[in-house]
């Protein structure tokens, strides 16, 4: 075993289960006696809905009963549906009124033996309302505005002041100004929200598609008002979340509810239509810039506000401007973040909130900056480099931007362009190269493990996480094979399941910081729980060896000096009464948040090649490089960030929900006319790893991977695309019809 | 999807007596299928033509004669289409995805309701879902819409759709003709009068009676060969609707054009087709100059809406490169 | 894991001779007239509607006989899900915009869930799960996928693999960009398309037959 584990591109361990479509997923799950539900939804953007007539739907063959405003179950906890001190708890549409506040609002659910004939009854039921005017979304109302009460993360304050602002724009030799849009994004993971819910007498249990078990399991159990340990929770496969399975949003309370109504399990799927609405989405962004610069290119001023939205009854900040705050040493900075509500559902989390569109704007502006002073972009970058956090005053824990910057534009060939607009082309296609700064700051939460030596020498790590793609089984199998100096091939992992040890949501690249963190910490524990044993055995080849002296190598403990010296755990184990060893640990921050700035940094360059007679647009190239502490599984950690960059690839020239502002509804709540990228829009792409040994962000050393591969994308293409046809397009998505040449 | 009856016919003649309004004929259903999924369409009784003998297709003396039930992807591979019709196999592929062409037949491919976001979505006013309900896409989110040939009278028959086929718009461009039975008998249509302009009847697409069955397609012979062309512009790199896109074929001697045919996707509610503007592009200078003057022709009198101006350009620009590229190659 | 089995259907395991051996519940279906020739008798008028019309047919999946009783607005998609539990064809869309649910009918690539099953007697229906060529061994493309790591959540891949293996049979991998090309009716929202490429580029040059 001359293998090195952490680090090692080893296959997904779920692999040969998802390949052969053995993977059961939510909605792939059985149960005795199980019946359909299918959601009903509203057809106003605001109202009441004065009647429902279900006469039709009650005769058709198979339908049990159709779930609404008066026969739906009361909910005990309802006075916990409410905007929370909970930032990740949405408020839940549960039937509980006749108030309508979005279109395509859940309103009522038939229930039927079979998946046609709970279709077929929701289709039937005919609803009469009383309407009003919707509230429109974004561009709409920008003037009118209110200050939210928080952002999504604890420590982001709403508005922030550093140094003055006017001061440092008056000292200022060119100031740059200018406002930048991003649309409503929807998730559309491929896997639709699912799940079952069944109950045994006091004790529900569900298969849902989530990204955290544990927080499902509070939520609901508090929403029912019984105790947690009721509620059973299990996603053992997760087709994707991407932030919209983080919150429990209505369908999960839905379903249990109507298990109970009608004695029996329900599974209720989501239609793909359905998702557009009331399972979070992207807020559309309005982002002014302001830049203020000396000659040399040293920023004086800098300042980001932004304008999102958010529902008629809950409230979600889009943190765009977060940051603007630290990115560059600027000594003026303010910020400053503004809602509006619509009749829309409400917004949430979508990977890299808050960044991806702030990010946008930011290194968009930059890039501006850098063409009115007649500077390289990445010099621009440079003489501004924040060498410590200038708005937590604190140092890095480490960043390694500079390199990102460096082995970035090597790698891509920047030398190679010519930096003016439209100085670049190869027969009808213009050609531009782009770059930018990637960044996301490390996020962790409190997880725990369960680390077990049995007799025979395996492992077993049980954590109540969950692998919504990333690879967390297998890396999680990993940590834990590399603390024990163990084959991973040893390990078995329990997981995606709350009646394991509760872990956190798999949301803001967090579960390799935080999860991973307890794995290590527990493997720690139970390997010294056998240096110990050993220690104190007599007849043991370590007896009286000190723990520091003992190594977990090659499936053995032995000591460094001697490799021979030394047993494996199942011989240790059997002379001392095979019984396992095994050990729990919580794990969660100390104060490495106080003293350091926390983030991982990348560089992503971007080249383009468009057609401007036709618009037609093609990112040909890109590159990303980026310093995100240790990696821990060099292939699954290439997919991620890969496929982070292909998200920037899609929200920069694809993504957008037509909301109509004539009646809140979504006009293409579809995958043919919501677009994201197909085999075809990705050329080459690529994502290399700068390795950095970093002690202090956690005891896992990493810094979290999967939001930042879409922070820098979403702008280096827009860069380029301003440097092959000198269009500076500040709205996304970047559309033909934008740079379309109208000559 | 509400309940419906099944029958499944071998002979064509039976598929014909079989046929009611409240019917549908069933063969790829990759549209008809999505289209019930949603209630757009609701018929009581589906009757399944897939197992009919018209899957053919066949080399005659005029040309060749394709039939309805052929795949997409069956003919944009068949080396007599490749060769003699390479603009219609480029179409094909140019559509959907491998998965829908392999379901696809080609009288199902003809018969392809348009992607109008509010035709689509029942609870939306569409005069052609609903002749009378109003058209939501005035004023609404139109940039997918027709720039030409609307209907823009009165609100009960107003309609912008497009028709989204790109198979259509080679057929088009290929003088095809589309080869009916119904109960008074067989008849030819020419493609380009077998789809027709919203008018006043919107809800209608094509000329064909609601029992007659399309048995085959022919593509004639062209009289003069030439060299053709399909250029698709797109939002993706492939697997989505054309935004515009253009089927030429071309026939130049000594720098002059002898035969020229444009058919225009995406800006119309059936691929847009101006036959005296071809027939004035016979005896010029294939030049850029007399593409661009044809191009502008061929938009003259569009009317765009909020999202969708940019069409006007784009179409011309997407035909005078189609030209480019035909005159080119 | 607890699921129901369905065991109202018949596994030949050779997949060459085909016999049938219903559940009690199903005896008497086999004297209905088969559909197809039916149209000579069949009624012209219109069937009143809401009457549950459920058909009698056999499927041909994964080389074993399905016969099972379908209302015809069933999908294939639906009735291998939740019928017969074959639910490696996933429902991404359920309207043919995102490729999950590909399997082959009669070799051919198709979207289960636009296909009515009523309609699907007499082709060979193969899913994911009969791709391999035995319970312990993968097909050459499944293992490329694990070991390009051509997937990432994998609810797309067992649609990405069937398109795939129909690329590589149908010569349709001759180059990055064809691949590309004819993979585009397979959506990936995690991004692993590069993946999925080399896994596919992989297979290609190793030059077996698949």
């Amino acid at each position: 075993m001359a293998k090195k584990l952490i680090g090692d591109p080893i296959d997904r361990i779920d692999g040969d289960l998802k390949v052969t479509g053995r993977a059961r997923y939510s909605a792939d799950m059985k149960r005795p006696d199980m019946v359909y539900g299918v959601l009903v939804m509203s057809s106003i953007g605001n109202g009441r809905i004065r009647s429902f007539d279900t006469a039709e739907t009650l005769k058709m063959p198979g339908v049990l009963t159709v779930m609404s405003y008066g026969n739906a179950p009361k909910v005990a906890g309802i006075n916990k549906n409410k905007p929370s001190e909970v930032a990740t708890d949405r408020v839940m549409s549960l039937f509980q009124d006749n108030k309508v506040h979005y279109n395509n609002q859940p309103i009522a659910m038939v229930i039927a033996d079979t998946f046609e004939h709970a279709v077929d009854g929701a289709a039937r039921v005919k609803v009469t309302y009383e309407s009003q005017k919707p509230k429109p979304p974004l561009p709409a109302g920008r003037n009118n505005t209110f200050t939210p009460e928080r952002l999504p993360r604890y420590d982001d304050q709403v508005d922030t002041k550093r140094g003055n602002l006017k001061a440092g724009l008056s000292g200022a030799s060119t100031k740059v100004t200018e406002t930048y849009t991003t649309p409503t994004q929807t998730h559309n993971a491929l896997e639709p929200h699912a799940l079952i819910a069944y109950w045994e007498g006091e004790k529900l249990t569900m298969y849902n598609a989530t990204q955290g078990v544990s927080g499902v399991q509070k939520r609901i159990s508090e929403l029912f008002g019984m105790p947690k340990e009721n509620v059973r929770v299990i996603a053992q496969f997760v087709g994707g979340g991407f932030g919209s399975k983080g919150a429990t949003w209505s369908h999960v309370m839905l379903a249990p509810m109507a298990a109970k109504l009608v004695g029996k399990p329900v599974k209720l799927v989501l239609m793909r239509e359905h998702m557009f609405g009331m399972v979070g989405w992207r807020s559309s962004t309005v982002q002014k810039m302001v830049v203020g610069t000396k000659k040399d290119g040293e920023f004086t001023a800098l300042s980001h506000d932004t304008i999102s939205q958010t529902s008629a009854f809950d409230e979600f900040a889009e943190p765009a401007g977060t940051i603007s705050r630290m990115m560059y040493a600027s000594p003026n900075m303010e910020s400053t973040h503004r809602l509006i509500r619509a009749n829309i559902g409400t917004p949430s989390a979508m990977r890299a909130p808050g960044e991806a569109p702030g990010v946008f704007a930011l290194e968009s502006v930059v890039d501006e900056v850098a063409y009115a002073i007649n500077m390289d972009p990445i010099a621009l970058r440079l003489k501004n480099y924040a060498e410590t956090d200038p708005h937590k005053n604190l140092p890095f824990s480490s960043k390694s931007l500079r390199e990102c910057y460096q082995q970035g534009a090597e790698r891509f060939g920047w030398a190679k362009r010519t930096p003016e607009p439209r100085s670049m082309r190869e027969g009808n296609e213009l050609i531009g190269m782009g770059m930018a700064s990637s960044i996301y700051p490390v996020n962790r939460a409190e997880s725990t493990a369960l680390v077990r030596i049995k007799p025979d020498g395996k492992v077993q790590v049980e954590t109540g996480t969950q692998d919504i793609g990333t690879g967390t089984y297998t890396v999680m199998t990993q940590v834990a094979a590399d603390v024990l100096g163990l084959s991973p091939d040893d390990v078995t992992l329990s997981a995606g399941d709350t009646r394991f040890p509760e872990s956190t949501t798999s949301g803001g690249s967090r579960t390799t910081a935080s999860t991973g963190s307890a794995v290590t910490q527990a493997a720690q524990a139970v390997l010294k729980q056998a240096k110990q044993l050993a220690y104190k055995d007599k007849r043991s080849p370590l007896f009286n060896v000190a723990e520091a002296e003992i190594v977990a190598e090659n499936g053995r403990l032995q000591t460094k000096s001697d490799p021979r010296q030394g047993e494996t755990f199942v011989s240790l184990l059997k002379r001392n009464g095979s019984k396992p060893l095994e050990a729990k640990m919580l794990s969660k921050s100390a104060d490495e948040k106080d003293n350091y700035s926390l983030n991982a940094f990348g560089s992503i360059f971007a080249e383009v090649r468009i057609d401007e007679a036709l618009g037609r647009i093609r990112v040909s190239r890109m590159i990303g490089t980026f310093a995100a502490g240790r990696i821990l599984n060099a292939k699954t950690a290439r997919s991620q960030i890969l496929g982070g960059m292909i998200w920037g690839v899609s929200m920069a020239l694809l993504e957008d929900t037509l909301i109509d502002p004539r009646t809140g509804r979504v006009m293409n709540p579809n995958l043919a006319e919501y677009h994201v990228p197909v085999n075809a829009d990705i050329e080459e792409i690529d994502g290399f790893f700068i390795e950095e040994k970093d002690e202090t962000v956690n005891p896992a050393g990493v810094k979290g991977i999967g939001e930042i591969g879409v922070v820098g994308s979403v702008s280096a293409i827009a860069n380029a695309v301003y440097h092959a046809t000198g269009k500076r397009i500040r709205d996304l998505p970047i559309t033909l019809e934008k740079v379309l040449d109208y000559r | 999807m509400k309940s419906f009856d099944y029958v499944a016919v071998t002979k064509p003649a039976d598929a014909v007596r079989l046929m009611e309004p409240q019917f549908r004929f069933i063969a790829g259903g990759t549209n008809l299928v999505d289209l019930m999924k949603y209630e757009i369409e609701r018929p009581d009784r589906l009757i399944d033509i897939s197992r009919l003998p018209l899957d053919r297709i066949e080399t005659t003396d005029a040309g060749i004669r394709i039939g309805a039930l052929a795949r997409n992807s069956d003919v944009a591979a068949d080396p007599a289409i490749t060769r003699q019709f390479p603009l219609l196999a480029e179409a094909l592929l140019a559509g959907a995805s491998p998965q829908l062409r392999n379901m696809a037949t080609m009288g199902g491919n003809l018969m392809q309701r348009t992607r109008c976001y509010y035709f689509y979505d029942a609870t939306q006013p569409c005069n052609k879902r609903e002749p009378g309900s109003g058209c939501g896409a005035i004023g609404g989110f139109n940039r997918i819409h027709a720039i030409l040939g609307t209907s823009e009278g009165a609100a009960k028959t107003q309609c912008i759709a497009t028709n989204p086929s790109d198979m259509n718009v080679a057929l088009s461009a290929l003088d095809a003709i589309v080869q009916v039975t119904g109960p008074k008998g067989t008849r030819a249509i020419p493609v380009i009068d077998f789809h027709r302009l919203p008018g006043d009847t919107p809800e209608r697409d094509t000329v064909l009676e609601a029992n007659e069955l399309i048995t085959g397609l022919d593509l004639p012979k062209p009289a003069i060969p030439g060299k053709s062309y399909y250029l698709k512009v797109r939002d993706r790199a492939s697997y989505a609707f054309a935004v515009v896109s253009v089927a030429t074929r071309l026939a130049v001697e000594n720098g002059r054009i002898q035969d020229v045919r444009i058919a225009l996707g995406g800006v119309a509610h059936k691929p847009w087709r101006i036959v005296e503007v071809e027939k004035n592009m016979v005896g010029k200078a294939a030049t850029e100059e007399t593409f661009r003057a044809a191009a502008q022709q061929l938009v003259a009198g569009a009317k765009p809406h909020e999202h969708n101006a940019f069409k006007v350009q784009l179409a011309q620009s997407a035909i005078v490169r189609a030209l480019q590229t035909v005159a080119t190659s | 894991m607890e699921y129901t089995n369905h065991k109202n259907y018949i596994i030949d395991g050779a997949g060459r001779r085909w016999f049938l051996k219903q559940s009690s519940a199903l005896v008497g279906m086999l004297a209905l007239p088969p559909l197809i020739g039916q149209a000579g008798t069949a009624p012209a008028s219109s069937v009143p509607p809401g009457l549950p019309m459920k058909r009698a047919i056999t499927l041909r999946i994964n080389r074993k006989a399905y016969r099972i009783e379908v209302e015809p607005r069933e999908t294939l998609l639906d009735v291998l899900r939740e019928r017969l539990d074959l639910i490696g064809s996933k429902k991404g869309c359920d309207h043919g915009q995102c490729g999950a649910c590909t399997v082959h009918i009669d070799g051919r690539t198709a979207n289960a869930c636009l296909l009515l099953a009523v309609m699907q007697q007499d082709r060979d229906i193969t899913t994911i799960e009969g791709l391999a060529p035995s319970p312990d061994r993968l097909h050459p493309l499944q293992t490329a996928f694990v070991e390009h790591d051509g997937l990432q959540c994998g609810f797309c891949t067992p649609g990405q693999i069937m398109s795939g293996v129909a690329v590589l049979r149908e010569g349709h991998a001759g180059s990055t960009a064809q691949i590309k090309e004819w993979m585009s009716g397979n959506i990936c929202r995690c991004g692993a398309y590069s993946g999925i490429v080399d896994a596919i580029e992989a297979v290609q040059k190793g030059g077996r037959q698949v």
